[in-house]
């Protein structure tokens, strides 16, 4: 008697039937659809960060340019 | 240009500040939704590139049939210029496909012909830095072997059969759509044209350090 709410329990407990068929769809629900705005983000972010880090190389490449003009410069006897 | 440089790369600025909110305002794409918004940064990036392709096509022509110094400094800065907008489009293209078509990337005409111009601007630069003596003249070469790719890539999309939208949608885009594409589209030209002349202008700085170098070792 003392088993019986028990073997009850276990029954409604039961991990529910393997999945036995696949039916196609065409299109995912929506709840399932990636969200675009995260990929709108990286794309928009990419593209500034991109043409900054260029930016900011051509920068760097002429401060370094201007060095050697000048270090040059001052090497060169004045005439 | 040199004074107006600055002017005009604060017009830039203010246009890339601007353009996100008139690309907000513009109305969704009736099957792509928001995702088709990656259009009005996507496009831009190609002309920037088309346009950085066509300078250093033409400079490679002038240097290869020439010899003018400065028309290698001219290809040298389009094909770097050419290099950064082509991976923003190869960037912002994925992201947009993983949306609309659920797959990252497609091995279609167009996707494929636009990563292989992208690589031959960078085996353009590869030749420029690892080539040796004479490596000017080989990548002038490979500039102008691109520039002639890059019609073929533009018009891939009406000649073959692809998942890529073909180039019709943009004459064809409603005012609502075309006006804030068309304000992109000039920022990011502008900005093209801002970083070929300073990284020209960084050229020219470059050749008269070498010039001084080799006046010092004439020097008794």
């Amino acid at each position: 008697m003392m088993l019986i709410p028990q073997l009850l329990l276990s029954l409604v407990l039961q991990p529910p039937p393997g999945q036995s068929e696949f039916v196609p769809v065409n299109e995912l629900p929506v709840a399932e659809r990636l969200p675009a705005a995260p990929f709108l983000i990286c794309a928009y972010a990419f593209v500034w960060v991109a043409v900054m880090f260029y930016l900011w190389t051509i920068w760097r490449r002429l401060n370094k340019v201007e060095a050697d003009l000048d270090a040059l410069a001052r090497k060169t006897p004045q005439r | 240009m040199k004074k107006a440089f600055i002017p005009l790369l604060s017009v830039v600025a203010v246009m890339f500040v601007v353009a996100p909110f008139l690309i907000a305002n513009a109305p969704y794409e009736s099957t792509m939704g928001l995702i088709q918004k990656i259009f009005y940064y996507h496009v831009p990036s190609w002309f920037a590139m088309y346009l950085a392709i066509g300078v250093s096509g033409v400079a490679s022509a002038i240097y290869l049939f020439k010899g003018t110094p400065i028309a290698d400094a001219y290809a040298n800065a389009g094909a770097e210029v050419a290099v950064v907008f082509g991976l923003c489009g190869l960037i912002t293209g994925p992201l947009w496909g993983r949306v609309a078509w659920g797959v990252w990337w497609q091995w279609d005409v167009r996707l494929t012909t636009a990563l292989l111009l992208e690589l031959i601007f960078v085996a353009y630069l590869m030749v420029r830095r690892y080539g040796g003596p004479g490596a000017e003249k080989l990548a002038a070469a490979t500039a102008l072997f691109g520039t002639a790719t890059a019609p073929f890539v533009y018009k891939s999309v009406d000649i073959w059969r692809t998942v890529h939208p073909q180039t019709s949608v943009i004459p064809t885009l409603k005012p609502s759509m075309g006006g804030p594409f068309a304000f992109s589209a000039l920022a990011f030209l502008l900005l093209s044209t801002l970083l070929l002349t300073a990284r020209v202008h960084l050229a020219k700085r470059q050749m008269m350090v070498d010039q001084l170098y080799l006046a010092h070792e004439d020097q008794p």
